[in-house]
């Protein structure tokens, strides 16, 4: 008996001078994947034009219906996206998102994607309802408005 | 008249140091168990957590104080009373250091120096069983009932092998009172290595009587309900609690003076090697409760009646024989 309490005592004296595995939380973050999928975010074309254009592929591919865009038509002397539409108003409700992915997948544009932050609690249901202020990126990005893509607008057909 | 202002300083002086000892410890118990198990331990409030003794004694002043409505009253409340006088009273024997002269007075650094000395010490010991059972009885619960019954039945068991064990060590030094125990040491050899036995059982005993692991089964966090203290809320629970602390203190305190030598040690001064030894001791007791699982109760009883009590009796009648052949003096 004595001897397995010895290699016991010994076993636990030796965990005594080891690595500590605590994550000291809100001052360290565990790294997480390059994969994943947390805060939705809206990117900008490197000129700042939004690359959103309110296509609603995202909202008919999101499972849980956390998705509502709003599209509305571009004012072609001030545009906020190339092409034709844009999204007027772009909620996601992080109350139903369940962060399949699935939004980031259908988007055309490679706009919509999720970053890595996931700290998203709060203390009333309204507040997590996120609208554009929130999920625009705040710089724009490494992507360009490609050629030959987006097709020529000049404003509203019923008006010529 | 100076000799009673003495006394009174000496005894608020170490009754805050047990105190603060024992709050402290709380919180050293609980950091050395994450170190134990691979995490960090409380360090949010204050550097290294050490204001966590603070923040949970405001905690506790702040909870409901909740008497069941079928207890009775006067035990209920008197039972951590007890409890914690047993705790802070034992450690009025234990002497820390050489005796201090100031100003012409010879001040003994222990609360109290009677001549029954360490028989006094188990006289109060033993009390320490009231509070437990007069608690568990008081409340009106099966559980607490139960779970003092318990800790009552292991307290006594084990008190009859920690006597035995202590009078080979009277026997051996041939004095009852702790000092004088702490002298002999210096003169010879430190008791753990003359009666190592003895040393055992008393260290096995005191584990069993302050309810620590492997031997708290009487509480048992994980597993009953909490045991004697299940009724009990905010400072009543905390004067329980407290109470464990001071008895393992204390234990640790005692277990220096008989078999680490006391306060005796080359270079640093007498206090300082007392506390570090029984800082030692306490760090084992942490050390044990990270590594033992507990005890079931039937191989706690028999351990202590079957194993513990013989080897005692044992050592007794060997010590016995050497001190009359003249080996031990």
């Amino acid at each position: 008996m004595i001897r397995e309490l010895a290699k016991g005592l010994g076993a636990t004296f030796k965990v005594l001078f080891r690595k500590r595995e605590t994550i000291s939380y809100p001052e360290h973050k565990k790294p997480r994947s390059a994969r994943f999928r947390g805060r939705h975010e809206l990117r900008l074309y490197s000129d700042g034009t939004e690359m959103c254009i309110g296509c609603e592929l995202c909202q008919v591919a999101c499972p849980a219906n956390a998705i509502t865009v709003y599209p509305a038509e571009n004012d072609p002397k001030n545009p906020h996206s190339p092409g034709e539409r844009y999204a007027y108003r772009y909620e996601v409700n992080m109350l139903r998102c369940i962060f399949c992915g699935l939004c980031e997948e259908a988007c055309p544009t490679d706009c919509l994607h999720l970053t890595q932050e996931f700290e998203l609690a709060n203390f009333s249901r309204d507040s997590l309802i996120y609208g554009k202020d929130r999920l625009l990126a705040k710089g724009p990005s490494e992507f360009t408005i490609p050629k030959n893509v987006y097709p020529e607008f000049e404003g509203r057909k019923a008006e010529k | 008249m100076q000799t009673l202002v003495v006394l009174l300083v000496k005894s608020l002086v170490l009754l805050l140091g047990l105190i603060t000892a024992a709050a402290l410890l709380t919180l050293v118990e609980r950091k050395f168990l994450g170190y134990f198990q691979y995490r960090l331990g409380p360090n949010r409030v204050g550097p290294w957590g050490l204001f966590q003794p603070i923040a949970d004694v405001v905690k506790a002043a702040f909870k409901e104080d909740i008497i069941p409505q079928d207890a009775d009253r006067l035990v209920f409340r008197l039972a951590p009373v007890l409890s914690v006088f047993v705790g802070l009273g034992t450690f009025a024997l234990i002497p820390l250091g050489p005796p201090v002269h100031i100003g012409g007075l010879t001040i003994p650094l222990s609360g109290a120096e009677p001549n029954a000395g360490i028989l006094v010490f188990l006289a109060i010991a033993s009390l320490s069983v009231y509070g437990v059972a007069m608690g568990g009885w008081a409340s009106q619960s099966k559980y607490s009932l139960l779970g003092s019954l318990r800790a009552t039945a292991q307290m006594i068991s084990y008190e009859l092998a920690l006597g035995m064990a202590l009078v080979s060590v009277i026997l051996t030094t041939g004095t009852l009172v702790p000092a004088e125990m702490v002298a002999y040491q210096a003169q010879h050899l430190p008791l753990v290595l003359m009666q190592p036995f003895a040393f055992l059982i008393v260290f096995i005993s005191l584990l069993a009587e302050g309810n620590r692991v492997p031997f708290d089964l009487t509480e048992a966090e994980t597993e009953l309900v909490g045991g004697y203290n299940t009724e009990y809320t905010g400072m009543r629970f905390a004067m329980f609690f407290l109470t464990e602390y001071v008895a393992v203190v204390v234990s640790a305190a005692l277990m220096t003076t008989l078999f680490l030598g006391g306060w005796n040690g080359p270079f640093l001064p007498g206090l300082l090697w007392f506390v570090l030894k029984t800082a030692l001791m306490i760090f084992v007791v942490i050390w044990i409760r990270a590594t033992l699982p507990r005890l079931r109760y039937d191989q706690l009883m028999s351990f202590g009646w079957k194993v513990l009590l013989p080897v005692a009796a044992l050592n007794l009648l060997a010590t016995s024989i050497l001190v009359v052949i003249g080996w031990i003096a």
